[in-house]
């Protein structure tokens, strides 16, 4: 078991969003994140990179304990973050923003060319500005910048939220063939069509908390979860 | 002497201020880009530059070339020193919100002035330069020296921008200064980041009054203008765009040198000061810094 959390508790000052969350993920898997909006996913990603205050609870990764490092020692341990939104250092390159993901692990030829294999269009891109990218190039932009870290855990916060079709399909494949590659994915995911092509489980979110997670095997589109947890 | 020859002098005069100008506005640019914080003492740090510089030469003897190499080195150092222990003491304490942080670099200022005035005393001491030859013109002679402070001066502006551009330090600055959350999220020491800029920042200022003190002599009231014309500087040039704050320093001390030996040095600032104001209600992100 790669990722494992117990009673995370967290919040944004004197507010609380986070109560108690158990969740674990593990290499070659896909755990996907469900839950209506406001009910903390991002936020728990972001506690999970350390990048706010955990007030209770433990998050450890192959049995080393992360909830007490300061952010910038995370990704040291092999997280590698997706924001929502994307959040690409825009006025930088393609190849500087891909050159910030590898930074912990120093920037080596052969990573990049994996990753750009995974991601040919960039390679094309790289002396563009991020800013100047289309969505779907950005969004590749931002899963290629976390690649570059190598990591063990990968945490994607709704990758494919406003894109077509076609650009969906190629994002799911990477995903796919990162599970492949033993990755523990981590994705958060609204739509039921995309977790049942992905997810190995679901952890079905409500207020704060896991309330139940279902291996998808035997799930199907009109699962009761689906209707109860996330509304459709 | 001829209304040319005149002008040229004029426009040398205006070369060495922008140079000068230039070197200390980056400084204040690069801390503003990325560590959001206006510092109103970055003046001081030139003035410290200046002081450190008379200090050093004075207590180095030998050729008078050797003292002032041992203070362009020294004396940035020290600084720079003296600013990563304001922002550990002060800065980071803040979280580096950007109004407190105003306030408390307006305390910053005086701190410094009041301990300049203690330490160092009220009167205006000369450096020598640390050569003395003059180039001789058809029509007047000038200062060699002055000529080094532009080289030197675009020199240290090119290894700034080589820094920034191509060094994995550079990256990490300009990451950050895009969105501090994120790079941490990949591994970069946001605090440690910030405490080498703000560092970097004064280096910058105190060099830029290493660079001015065999020209104006060291005092401890010495950092207003730099300070006043740094924020002139920035606002046009665009905060954060090292090249906008290029720019602006060349238009601003051209003009300065022309304005103030034609007319009054005082027409000059005025004449500066309003084209600040009309940049702010016209183009309020700066000429060259990208919207906000
Ligand atoms: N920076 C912040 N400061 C204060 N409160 C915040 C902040 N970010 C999020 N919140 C609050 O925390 C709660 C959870 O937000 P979060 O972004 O984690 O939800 P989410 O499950 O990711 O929703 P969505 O599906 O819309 O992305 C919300 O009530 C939100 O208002
Ligand atoms: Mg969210």
């Amino acid at each position: 078991m790669a990722l494992e959390v117990k009673g995370l508790t967290a919040g944004y000052g004197p507010v609380t969003v986070l109560h108690g969350v158990d969740f674990s993920a593990s290499p070659g898997r896909i755990t996907c994140l469900m839950g209506r909006n406001g009910v903390g996913k991002s936020t728990f990603l972001k506690c999970l990179m350390g990048l706010i205050p955990v007030s209770a609870g433990a998050i450890t990764l192959d049995g080393t304990a992360l909830q007490s490092l300061p952010a910038h020692e995370v990704p040291r341990h092999g997280l590698a973050y997706v924001p929502q939104g994307r959040r690409l250092f825009g006025p930088l390159t393609v190849a500087e923003n891909l050159a910030v993901g590898g930074l912990v692990r120093g920037n080596d030829r052969a990573t990049l060319n994996h990753v750009l294999t995974l991601f040919p269009r960039l390679r094309e891109r790289l002396a563009q500005t991020a800013q100047t990218l289309s969505g779907g190039e950005q969004q590749m932009l931002a899963i290629a910048r976390a690649l570059c870290l190598q990591p063990k855990v990968l945490l994607l916060d709704e990758p494919t939220e406003g894109l077509q079709p076609s650009m969906i399909t190629l994002i799911q494949e990477a995903i796919l063939s990162l599970k492949g590659q033993g990755v523990a994915v981590v994705l958060v995911e609204q739509r039921v069509d995309a977790v049942l092509k992905l997810a190995d489980r679901v952890a079905f979110m409500v207020a704060g908390r896991v309330e139940e997670t279902r291996e998808i095997k035997g799930m199907a589109a009109d699962d009761l979860a689906f209707r109860t947890y996330v509304g459709v | 002497m001829a209304f040319g020859p005149f002008l040229l002098l004029a426009l040398m005069e205006g070369l060495v201020t922008a140079a000068v100008l230039a070197l200390a506005a980056s400084g204040l640019s690069l801390v503003f880009g990325v560590m959001r914080v206006v510092n109103v003492a970055h003046g001081e740090f030139y003035m410290l530059g200046a002081v450190l510089a008379w200090v050093v030469t004075t207590m180095i003897p030998g050729p008078p070339a050797l003292a002032f190499v041992a203070a362009l080195l020294i004396a940035p150092l020290i600084v720079a020193t003296l600013a990563a222990l304001a922002d550990g003491l002060i800065l980071k304490r803040l979280a580096y919100d950007p109004e407190a942080t105003i306030v408390a670099t307006i305390g910053l200022l005086y701190m410094i002035q009041q301990a300049a005035l203690s330490l160092y005393g009220p009167n205006a001491n000369p450096v020598r330069a640390p050569f003395e030859w003059r180039i001789q013109l058809p029509w007047f002679g000038y200062s060699g020296y002055k000529l080094f402070v532009v080289l030197a001066a675009l020199a240290v502006l090119l290894a700034l921008w080589l820094f920034m551009t191509r060094t994995k330090a550079g990256l990490i600055m300009r990451a950050t200064q895009v969105d501090r959350t994120t790079a941490c999220a990949f591994g970069i020491n946001v605090d440690r980041v910030y405490m080498s800029t703000f560092a970097l920042g004064a280096g910058l200022a105190a060099l830029a009054g290493v660079l001015v003190v065999p020209i104006q002599q060291a005092h401890y009231l010495m950092g207003g203008d730099p300070l006043l014309l740094s924020f002139i500087v920035v606002i046009i040039g665009g905060l954060g765009s090292l090249r906008g704050t290029l720019i602006a320093a060349l238009v601003i001390g051209l003009s300065d040198g022309v304005i103030s030996m034609f007319f009054t040095p005082t027409l000059a600032k005025i004449l500066a000061t309003l084209l600040v104001a009309m940049v702010l209600v016209f183009r309020p992100q700066g000429l060259f810094g990208a919207k906000a």
